[in-house]
């Protein structure tokens, strides 16, 4: 029988990461790295956004891509659900609409990896994006 | 909403945006029936508006005007003889109780219950979760505060930690044979 995993293999893979200079002298400052919200409120949800959430993550992890991961509540484009917020370093936010798995994985080797735009950009006003931050 | 584990994720994400604390789920198999509390320490509600809840066209956002939520679980709870219950005081916080029949045929399959559980923890980095699983004598519990502590300044919202969660999770309640796909 294999063992089940526990805590204490959580400490092990910690001590893994904490060893990988980069990540440490960037943890430090969140700014520094990718960061991917999914929009996680009923409508989110209801479209598939764990399933997204859930590639991202995945996909991050086998491509050792070093993003912050987080959930956010609705940003008002119920009609364009599953919707991720993706803030490059030293980047405004962008919002990406009717994201699937596909559109999910040309997000990341186009504009995480490489910074191009790709289509499905929701134009925000700074206001929506603050109501949103507020929730 | 195609199966309970969204409507975990709908529900604690209620509690993540009345600015809780900690959160803590506990899902218990008690006979036929399916148990869940959500316990949150959050603003909490006025007897009023806990009424409202339960209304599809009630909802404290300013982004659109319906709140489907509560409505829609509570539906799926009461079509398979079961019921939602939710008690809350202004500044105390809400409790949440919704029970299930556990064989009923209209009961929705739980779902991927490790990664939603995994992805509400890392998720929400800034609020704690208690999870716990209960079955016969057995029970799985996971406290967000532990798992902080043992990052130890690692951040939890790392694509790594996420997955790692997810497997732990999934092996500890695949050893009580619990229902997770």
């Amino acid at each position: 029988m294999t063992k089940v995993k526990s805590l204490a293999d959580l400490r092990k893979m910690k001590e893994e990461l904490a060893n990988k200079v980069q990540l440490r002298e960037k943890s430090d400052s969140p700014e520094k790295l990718v960061q991917v919200k999914v929009s996680m409120a009923t409508c989110g949800i209801a479209s598939g956004a764990k399933e997204i959430m859930n590639h991202m993550i995945d996909e991050m992890d086998r491509q050792a891509i070093e993003a912050l991961v987080t959930q956010t509540g609705c940003m008002g484009f119920c009609h364009a659900e599953p919707t991720i917020e993706v803030t490059l370093p030293n980047n405004e936010p962008v919002v990406f609409g009717h994201v699937d798995s596909k559109k999910a994985d040309e997000i990341i080797t186009k504009y995480i990896i490489r910074g191009e735009l790709v289509d499905g950009i929701i134009p925000v006003n700074y206001e929506t994006v603050k109501e949103n931050k507020n929730d | 909403m195609r199966d309970l584990s969204m409507h975990i994720t709908d529900i604690i994400q209620n509690s993540v945006r009345a600015k809780a604390k900690l959160v803590q789920l506990t899902i218990e198999e008690d006979g036929d029936k399916l148990k869940m509390t959500f316990t949150d320490d959050g603003t909490g509600m006025d007897a009023e508006t806990v009424q409202r809840v339960s209304d599809p066209f009630y909802t404290s956002r300013t982004t659109r005007k319906v709140g489907m939520g509560i409505p829609l679980f509570k539906q799926n709870a009461e079509l398979t003889d079961g019921s939602l219950d939710i008690e809350s005081e202004l500044g105390e916080g809400t409790v949440v109780q919704v029970e299930l029949g556990l064989n009923h045929i209209d009961r929705p399959p739980m779902g991927d219950l490790s990664s939603t559980v995994a992805m509400l923890i890392t998720g929400n980095p800034e609020v704690e979760m208690i999870f716990c699983y209960k079955k016969d004598a057995d029970e799985f519990k996971l406290d967000s505060r532990e798992v902080k502590e043992i990052l130890d300044g690692v951040d939890v919202r790392l694509p790594k930690v996420t997955n790692f969660l997810k497997e732990m999770i999934e092996e500890n309640l695949k050893e009580l044979k619990i229902e997770s796909d």
